[in-house]
């Protein structure tokens, strides 16, 4: 049991680093998110050609360099930024950290497929001649890219790698980080996850292959969790990293916490490589409670993980009924219903916009939902406005993926 | 290609896999390792942009000749005398 563990067991947030397509920093991003502001743009890609997008606006040579954005990948970049962010906001006096101590873990839906597809659109020009076929490809294409590319940028010289999970990864990120501070493989975590993928057309071209990339003439309105006109998923782009530190650790030094990473799970469908299964979905949901030794009624608030695909969003309120039927004031919302999909990085952006309800007081709405769907109609839901005055001291975070993977965090308010 | 036409083709070339060094005030004689943020990587852009620009193939045994501006000029000179300048 998490809640039981000793002082230098407990995993706690110390430090947040975002980029969102609303918001470059945590204040920016809860920000959009009470004010019903939508990150969705616009959007042409190669062969695809016009669809929509949420599309990130960070500066990138905040903590790079020209040449090493040139050298690097738009996951890497993210993933920089992210991590420097986070560090910063942590306090942490980060010239005196053991460089050997600090683990990174980020999480990723997939990796390496936008710079295949350049390379192969720029050999095209020279009728396919392997010859011209970059050197950078390797070094940018391999898995553990976007997280090698943080320790190159920041000195860092303990473990690294990332965590291919699908749309699981934000939250996958996040667990290992957690798990490798108990380990003693590290003292310092940056872990979460990024998302390079709307640089893809692959992913574009997929989804509406599959009947499940979203379309509407105002990009705004395009990603409509819960809505019965909702139509798929609106790719994003975006990162999310936490810094994390054993209880003890932080309370030491005197650090800001944003809360207590005190329950979580993974599991497989093992079902479908594309369809949900909502009953594995709530055993994960009642494993990460057990874990945390909570009761449904325990959670105050749930982030789901709702793409607006059709199929989709039913059989996660399926899960939630399941586990959550008992405990109507549980509150419910959904972050991509203003940002889209932002795949490896959504489950940990979507935790990231609900921490500050702790203080706050506030629960995010879902926007778009203009004609709820029956299937979808939670007792908890939070739709159109945002919900004041709410004591929120635990979120449940849920983040699934394809091949049928699942991961539920629960943090609380220290 | 002129020599000059050469040199001014390399400095396009620099600028575009290293932009945030200051070329103009670079010296012809002293190798660019010693006067530029360069690694083996960059040297291999300017093997690959050469190779995608002008189809000019450089054997590996000869990459060293690419160490400075003079010696990159004078390396590519019977190279590219029958390239015209775009």
């Amino acid at each position: 049991m998490i809640r039981t563990a000793q002082q230098d067991q407990r995993i706690v947030i110390t430090g947040v680093g975002l980029t969102a397509p609303n918001g470059d920093s945590l204040p920016e991003f809860r920000s959009a998110l009470l004010a019903g502001r939508s990150g969705v743009e616009h959007y042409s890609i190669r062969y695809v050609g016009d669809t929509l997008a949420g599309i990130c606006h960070f500066d990138e040579l905040k903590y790079q360099k020209r040449k090493e954005l040139r050298r690097g990948t738009r996951a890497g970049s993210i993933a920089i930024y992210c991590a420097n962010e986070a560090v910063t906001d942590s306090g942490i006096a980060w010239n005196e950290v053991d460089p050997s101590r600090v683990g990174v873990y980020v999480g990723v839906t997939e990796h390496g497929n936008v710079e295949t597809e350049n390379e192969i659109n720029e050999i095209k020009a020279f009728n396919y001649d392997t010859k011209v076929w970059s050197h950078h490809h390797n070094p940018r294409t391999v898995a553990n890219n976007p997280a090698g590319e943080i320790t190159l940028n920041l000195g860092i010289t303990g473990p690294h790698y990332t965590l291919g999970a699908a749309c699981a990864a934000g939250n996958a990120g996040l667990i290992q980080g957690a798990q490798m501070l108990r380990l003693g493989e590290c003292d310092f975590a940056i872990a979460g996850g990024v998302s390079e993928s709307i640089r893809t057309f692959g992913i574009f071209a997929g989804f509406a292959s599959q009947g499940a990339l979203a379309e509407h003439e105002d990009p705004a309105r395009a990603s409509r969790p819960f809505d019965l006109d909702r139509n798929g998923i609106v790719v994003s782009e975006g990162g999310c990293l936490y810094t994390l530190e054993r209880y003890s650790d932080a309370s030491r030094r005197g650090a800001k916490i944003y809360g207590e990473l005190v329950g979580y799970a993974m599991n497989s469908d093992a079902s479908d490589f594309v369809l949900p299964n909502p009953h594995r979905q709530a055993d994960c949901i009642d494993l990460a409670l057990r874990r945390a030794g909570l009761n449904p009624s325990d959670i105050d608030l749930v982030s789901t993980h709702a793409t607006a695909t059709p199929s989709g969003d039913v059989q996660e309120c399926a899960a939630l009924r399941r586990v959550f039927g008992e405990s109507p004031q549980t509150l419910i919302n959904n972050t991509k219903s203003f940002i889209g999909h932002a795949m490896g990085a959504a489950g940990a952006l979507e935790l990231a916009g609900n921490l500050p309800s702790f203080d706050d007081r506030v629960c995010h709405p879902t926007i778009n939902v203009e004609k709820l769907d029956p299937d979808c109609n939670l007792a908890g839901l939070v739709l159109a406005e945002p919900r004041e005055n709410c004591r929120i001291r635990t979120v449940l975070n849920n983040s699934f993926g394809m091949l049928g993977i699942n991961s539920v965090v629960i943090v609380q308010q220290v | 290609m002129t020599a000059a036409e050469i040199r001014e083709e390399i400095l396009d070339i620099l600028e575009a896999i290293a932009p945030d060094e200051d070329l103009s005030n670079i010296d012809d004689s002293v190798n660019f390792r010693d006067q530029l943020e360069l690694d083996s990587m960059d040297f291999l852009d300017i093997v690959m942009e050469l190779r995608k620009r002008h189809r000019i193939q450089i054997p590996e045994d000869d990459y060293i000749e690419l160490a400075s501006m003079n010696s990159t000029v004078a390396f590519l000179e019977p190279l590219m005398k029958d390239i015209q300048k775009v």
